[in-house]
C-alpha cells in the first residue's frame, strides 16, 4: 500500500514535470531552440496570477483564462521581436538571448516583488484530496496537475498531425527552405510554436506555484527538471517528454520514501544514466 | 500578354556572378526550358524567379506585376511554385500531408490533393507512408503534385531527371502535357538536352550565367546546340563532322 501511494505521488509530480517540460520539448523539436528562460518565464506566471488575484476582483479560474492566452500572445512577440533575429544568428546565440532574458527577468520579479516566498491560494484545491484509504489520498491539485500534462501533450500532438497549420509547422521544422516554396512564413509558424510553448508553461508556473512556494530565483531549478523530463524523454519527442517527467517524478518520490535526502539526488542520476546508456531517450522522435 | 517576365536578372551566389543580364519571357500555356551545364546558373536563376534567393539586379514580373523583392513565401499566393532540385520532399510527413502542404497558400485553379492522385494512381495506396520510403521517381511526382497543388500560374521544375532511370524520366515528360493542358505553364531547367528540346516550344541554352542561344527546338539544329550547351568557340559556320 505504502508503494502504491509512492507510485501515485510519483505519477503526480512526474506531471507536473511533464507540464514544465512540454513548452522546451515543443521549441526544441519545431525549432531546434532551447529557451533558458523557460523556468523563469514559469515563475512570471505565477507573480501575474497573484497580481491579478490581488488587483482585481475576478475569480481564480478567469485569471488563469486571462493569463493563458496573454502569455501566448507575448510568446509570439517576443519570437517575432528577439528569438528569430537570435536563431538566424545560430545556436549558441539563441542560448546567451534567452540566458540574458532569464537574469532579466529574475532581477526584474526581485525588484517588483521581493525575495519573500509565495503561494498561489487556490482554496480547496490546494488541500484538498481524495482519501481512498488511511495510506493512499490523492490530492485534487496533483491529479488537476497530472491531467492538465496528458490534455496539454494530447492536445498539442493532435494540432501538429492533424491542423493545416500543424502540419506546416513540421513541414518548416524539416526543411523551412523548402517549404517557404509552398508558402510558409516560418518566422510566423516558429512564433506559434513559441506563442503554444509559452502558454503551456504559463499553465505550468501556476500549477507549481499553487503546489508550492515559489520566489523570483527558482526558475533555474525548475528548468533543470524540465531538461530532464525533455531529455529522458527523447528530444523532440512530446510522449517522450511526458514518459520523462513520470520517470523523473517515479523516481524521486521512490528514492524521498528510502531517504528525502537522496531525492533530487536520485532524479539527476536517472538522467545521466539516461545520457550515458540511451541518449536517444526513451521515445526517440521518429526520424527516416 | 506574358506570363512570367524576367528582365536583366543578375543574381551573385557569394563571391560568384551566377546569372549575368539574364532575360526571359513564359507566356499563358507554354513550356519554357533552360540547359545548361552543370553549374551554368540555372538553378540559382530558378531559385530567384521563386525568390529563394533575391538577384542584385533586374527585374521579375508576373502578370505585369514586379515581384522582384517579394519573399519566397508570398509568391505562392501570387501564382509561382517551384519544384526544388533533388526534391526536398518533408520527411517527417506522410506523401498525402506532403502534398497538402501544397494548398496552404493555393490559388484557385483545377488542381488539388484529389487531382493529383488521379494523374499518379500509385499515390492513393501510399498516401500514408513516409515520403521516404519511395523511390525517386516517386519521390519526384510528389514533388510535384505538391507544387501543383498550390495551382501555380507558372510551375518552375528544377532539374526534373536528376538522379532518375532514364525510363522514369520518359514518363515524367510524358505527363507535361497533361498539366499544361489544365492551364499551368512550365518552365524547367535540365541537365538532359533530348528531354528538354523534346519537350519544350522554347529553349535558352544557358552558359556561365548568360542566354548563349535562344529559339524554338525546332529551328536550332543539335549542333548549335552542342556548342552552346559546352561553350565551344564559334569556328566560322559550325563544326564539322561529328
Amino acid at each position: 500500500m505504502d508503494l502504491l501511494n509512492t507510485l501515485v505521488q510519483g505519477l503526480m509530480l512526474g506531471g507536473l514535470y511533464a507540464l514544465f517540460a512540454a513548452g522546451l520539448s515543443i521549441m526544441f523539436g519545431v525549432m531546434r531552440m532551447v529557451n533558458l528562460a523557460h523556468g523563469d518565464l514559469a515563475v512570471v506566471a505565477a507573480y501575474l496570477v497573484l497580481v491579478l488575484l490581488g488587483g482585481t476582483m475576478f475569480p481564480l479560474w478567469l485569471v488563469v483564462v486571462v493569463t493563458l492566452p496573454l502569455f501566448a500572445v507575448i510568446g509570439y512577440g517576443i519570437h517575432r521581436s528577439l528569438f528569430s533575429r537570435s536563431l538566424k544568428a545560430g545556436p549558441l546565440s539563441t542560448l546567451l538571448v534567452t540566458f540574458g532574458l532569464s537574469i532579466i527577468i529574475q532581477n526584474g520579479l526581485l525588484e517588483g516583488f521581493s525575495a519573500d516566498t509565495r503561494t498561489i491560494d487556490m482554496g480547496v484545491l490546494n488541500t484538498g484530496a481524495f482519501h481512498l484509504n488511511n495510506q493512499l489520498s490523492i490530492s485534487y491539485l496533483g491529479l488537476l496537475t497530472l491531467v492538465l500534462a496528458v490534455a496539454v501533450i494530447a492536445g498539442v500532438q493532435l494540432f501538429l498531425s492533424r491542423t493545416r497549420t500543424g502540419k506546416m509547422m513540421r513541414a518548416v521544422s524539416d526543411d523551412a527552405d523548402t517549404a517557404s516554396l509552398v508558402g510558409a512564413n516560418s518566422k510566423h509558424l516558429y512564433a506559434i510554436a513559441t506563442a503554444i510553448a509559452f502558454g503551456t508553461v504559463a499553465l505550468a508556473g501556476i500549477m507549481s506555484g499553487a503546489r508550492s512556494s515559489f520566489d523570483p530565483s527558482i526558475g533555474p531549478a525548475q528548468l533543470i527538471f524540465a531538461f530532464e523530463a525533455v531529455v529522458i524523454g527523447g528530444l523532440g519527442s512530446l510522449w517522450g517528454t511526458l514518459a520523462g517527467g513520470a520517470v523523473l517524478g517515479l523516481t524521486q518520490a521512490f528514492a524521498a520514501h528510502l531517504d528525502p535526502s537522496l531525492t533530487i539526488l536520485a532524479g539527476h542520476l536517472v538522467f545521466l544514466a539516461v545520457l550515458a546508456f540511451r541518449p536517444q531517450g526513451l521515445i526517440p522522435q521518429r526520424t527516416v | 500578354m506574358t506570363l512570367l517576365e524576367v528582365e536583366n536578372l543578375d543574381v551573385h551566389h557569394g563571391q560568384l556572378h551566377a546569372v549575368r543580364g539574364f532575360s526571359l519571357a513564359v507566356d499563358p500555356g507554354a513550356t519554357v526550358a533552360v540547359i545548361g551545364a552543370n553549374g551554368a546558373g540555372k538553378s540559382t536563376l530558378m531559385r530567384a524567379i521563386a525568390g529563394s534567393h533575391l538577384p542584385t539586379a533586374g527585374a521579375i514580373r508576373l502578370d505585369g506585376k514586379d515581384i522582384t523583392r517579394l519573399p519566397a513565401h508570398r509568391r505562392v499566393a501570387q501564382g509561382i511554385c517551384l519544384v526544388p532540385e533533388g526534391r526536398r520532399l518533408f520527411k517527417s510527413l506522410s506523401v498525402q500531408e506532403n502534398l497538402e502542404t501544397g494548398a496552404y497558400r493555393a490559388g484557385t485553379g483545377p488542381w488539388n490533393v484529389n487531382a493529383v492522385m488521379e494523374l499518379f494512381p500509385w499515390m492513393r495506396e501510399r498516401a500514408r507512408q513516409n515520403s521516404a520510403s519511395l523511390s525517386g521517381g516517386q519521390q519526384q511526382a510528389v514533388a510535384i503534385g505538391r507544387a501543383l497543388v498550390a495551382n501555380p500560374k507558372v510551375l518552375l521544375i528544377d532539374e526534373l531527371s536528376l538522379g532518375l532511370a532514364p525510363a522514369v524520366v520518359k514518363q515524367m515528360y510524358a505527363l507535361l502535357p497533361r498539366i499544361v493542358e489544365r492551364g499551368t505553364a512550365v518552365l524547367l531547367v535540365e541537365q538532359d538536352v533530348s528531354q528538354a528540346l523534346a519537350a519544350a516550344d522554347l529553349v535558352h541554352c544557358l552558359l556561365e550565367g548568360r542566354t548563349v542561344l535562344t529559339g524554338s527546338p525546332h529551328d536550332l539544329t543539335s549542333a548549335q546546340v552542342e556548342q552552346a550547351y559546352f561553350g565551344l568557340a564559334h569556328a566560322g559556320g559550325g563544326p564539322e563532322g561529328n
